[in-house]
């Protein structure tokens, strides 16, 4: 098995190897991540002071919509479909992904999907307006004639995600190196799979939400629209049951990564790890009996508040589970804190944090002073940002050396650890207060009451993007000139995926590792 | 491929077209039936127009008020300060605006319902509120307000009073006030 990868632009084109797709996945995701970056940039730079300065608030509200759809589809989904395909291989120890040929597939429709969203933006009427959650009927009748492009867009990624999904289970399933049973898998393996069924059982949904507006603008039928006989709040009942469990599938395979970040520098194993399975398997069921409660104020039932608000809260107890398995691994650890360790440290107190802002907003009757202010801008992006991208940005750091054989400088990724720890706190925390003070979200101008608390957050989100230039840099540099990596990398590492060379050979596992 | 994961591909494929079919002939039924049975909303069948009965046995009181911003020089009145009406009929009444500034200005009338209850019960058909109002130094115009007070209107309510405030928006009007010259 001695033969390597092919060369050139081919090499990338066809191939079926789970790590060069991983890279793909990586880099698509790192592009996107900064195109999100630079939409967020032009909203803080609007939202810096009072009055409209910099854009129109139509364009503004294009900003809002486009970051949103690019941060969720395009950097976080593939960034963690990448870290799978990295990884999973290699921590059950199978020689690739089990389908290979449709792995290629399922990335190289994603830049064609991304292409034709972000084309809107020079189309006639602009891009989507409507926000990322894209009600009807401000995205059906109101909406403008670039959300057919919307449409095919989200369609494309919904079939990249699927296949991805189908892939990953596939080989979760199938492909275990003898031994490997299904609680010894790392719990990254675990979550991934169970992040896998969620995007099986809700990405057909969001393809179907998308398609039923489809047919409400161009083939006459009426699912969302009164005056036919529909109902624009079937489509956010529609669109939030493929949405919570989305959040999860957001946040669940960052479970995994400091799961296994956290044992590594605290060098002991992980704490309760059956119970980390099973309060991801339970978060993942609750997820399906939640979504009403981003609609506690289109008028329910008292009784159907009542239950969202108490399965809401229930999430919690898994969730905290969790939290506190992370804290007691750390507990009495001899624990260094290199990069990857930082960011996982800063992702359990700041997903916490968002997490309690999460139960606030889950009191129903709270929830009516608190809906659609910054208070819940400020909440899922304390969830989002420390929980996704600070655990894909530490999945990276940790991993990094594996995949190109070469370490990162230690001095600057702590460099940007601090800025980005810096930048997200200024960024979002001031929103909690705007928020509670009622400043409404998706909006480019605002009451001067509200100025000192957007400028903080604007500065803030400068810090934040000039921190993830630096860990662009930080990255091409380890790559380029990073010092030799050893193939423990890491002094508490565990598993099988640090039992390989570093940089990992194209070919691992050809034939299966013994498992004890 | 194995036998296993083709098992496995067939499976979650199959589950993925379920789920997809679902949205289209479960999710749409199910809500309308949910929505029938807790009462909360009419879903299903379209909405049909319905004539307005006009209640000749039953009279209101629609009072007219004109209020001006602080900064706002012009002449500005109803020019029928009541009007009794039936509910369901339809009613024209005029108020009156002259510029009595030496400059061209833009106005724009802002409403107000009292009291609560009727807010939602009188629906304005044509109202000068919809629109800016320009005119030149001098000038005076008619502005009209078609309305109908709905048949539904609260039992105890017997007064609605109208009032409008008039704004001086010739600063973000100017393309209006362009219009004029």
């Amino acid at each position: 098995m001695a033969h390597g990868p092919a060369h050139g632009l081919s090499r990338w084109l066809f191939t079926t190897n789970h790590k060069d797709i991983g890279t793909m996945y990586m880099w698509f995701s790192f592009a996107m991540f900064f195109l999100g970056g630079i939409f967020a940039l032009i909203i803080r730079a609007e939202l810096f002071e009072p009055g409209l300065q910099i854009v129109e608030p139509n364009f503004f509200n294009q900003m809002t919509t486009m970051h949103g759809l690019v941060m969720v589809f395009g950097a976080v989904m593939p960034a963690f479909v990448g870290l799978a395909n990295w990884m999973v291989p290699m921590m059950i120890g199978a020689p690739d992904m089990a389908l290979p040929r449709m792995n290629n597939l399922s990335f190289w429709i994603l830049p064609f999907a991304f292409a034709m969203l972000a084309s809107t933006l020079f189309m006639q009427g602009g891009a989507p307006n409507f926000g990322w959650t894209f009600y009807a009927p401000l995205s059906t009748t109101y909406a403008p004639p670039s959300v057919t492009f919307f449409i095919f867009a989200i369609h494309i990624m919904g079939a990249s995600s699927i296949m991805g999904a189908i892939n990953i289970i596939a080989t979760i399933l199938n492909m275990r190196a003898p031994g490997m049973t299904l609680m010894k898998m790392p719990l990254f393996v675990w979550t991934w799979l169970i992040t896998a069924y969620l995007l099986i059982a809700v990405m057909p949904v969001l393809a179907g939400v998308v398609t039923m507006m489809l047919m409400d603008i161009h083939f006459g039928t009426s699912f969302f629209n009164a005056a036919g006989g529909g109902d624009p709040v079937l489509f956010q009942h529609v669109f939030w049951f493929f949405g919570h469990p989305e959040v999860y599938i957001m946040i669940l395979p960052a479970f995994g990564v400091v799961s296994a970040i956290i044992p590594t520098f605290a060098r002991k194993p992980l704490f309760g790890y059956s119970s980390m399975v099973y309060a991801t398997a339970s978060i993942a069921i609750l997820s399906f009996m939640v979504w009403a409660h981003h609609m506690f104020t289109v008028g329910m039932p008292f009784i159907g508040e009542w239950v969202f608000m108490i399965a809401t809260m229930a999430i919690a107890v898994p969730t905290g589970v969790k939290v506190f398995n992370w804290v007691t691994t750390m507990y009495k650890g001899s624990m260094t804190f290199e990069t990857p360790m930082l960011f996982s440290i800063a992702f359990v107190i700041l997903f916490t944090i968002g997490g309690f802002s999460g139960l606030m907003l889950a009191i129903a009757p709270a929830d009516f002073q608190y809906h659609d202010t910054y208070f819940v801008v400020a909440h899922f992006h304390y969830v989002l940002v420390p929980g996704a991208i600070f655990s894909i940005t530490a999945a990276v750091y940790y991993w990094l050396p594996k995949w190109c054989g070469r370490m990162y400088d230690e001095t600057l990724g702590k460099t940007h650890f601090w800025l980005a720890f810096i930048g997200l706190n200024l960024t979002f925390f001031p929103m909690h207060f705007s928020g509670l003070a009622g400043m409404p979200r998706r909006i480019p101008d605002y009451n001067p009451l509200f100025a000192n608390w957007n400028m903080l957050s604007s500065i803030g989100s400068f810090l934040f993007g000039a921190a993830q230039v630096l860990f662009l840099y930080i990255v091409i540099r380890a790559i380029v000139s990073g010092r030799k990596a050893t193939d423990r990398v890491w002094e508490g590492s565990h598993g099988l995926e640090w039992t390989v060379p570093s940089p990992a050979p194209y070919h691992t596992f050809t034939t299966p590792p013994k498992v004890d | 491929m194995e036998k296993a994961t083709r098992k496995t591909v067939v499976r979650l494929t199959l589950s993925t077209i379920a789920m997809f079919v679902a949205v289209f002939t479960i999710m749409p039924p199910l809500y309308t039936l949910l929505c029938e049975v807790t009462g909360l909303r009419k879903v299903g069948g379209a909405y049909e127009a319905e004539e307005i009965k006009v209640d000749e046995e039953r009279w209101v009181t629609v009072q007219f008020v004109a209020t001006h911003n602080a900064a706002m020089p012009w002449e500005f009145k109803p020019m029928d300060f009541k009007v009794k009406v039936n509910p369901g009929q339809k009613k024209v009444i005029k108020y009156f605006a002259r510029n009595n500034s030496d400059k061209a200005m833009v106005a724009q009338a802002v409403p107000s319902i009292t009291p609560f209850a009727a807010v939602n019960y009188f629906h304005k058909i044509e109202c000068f509120c919809f629109n800016h109002q320009p005119l030149r130094s001098g000038e005076s115009a008619e502005l009209g307000l078609e309305f109908v007070v709905d048949q539904d209107l609260p039992k105890q309510v017997t007064t609605i009073t109208l009032s409008y405030t008039l704004f001086d928006i010739t600063e973000q009007a100017q393309a209006e006030l362009a219009g004029l010259h």
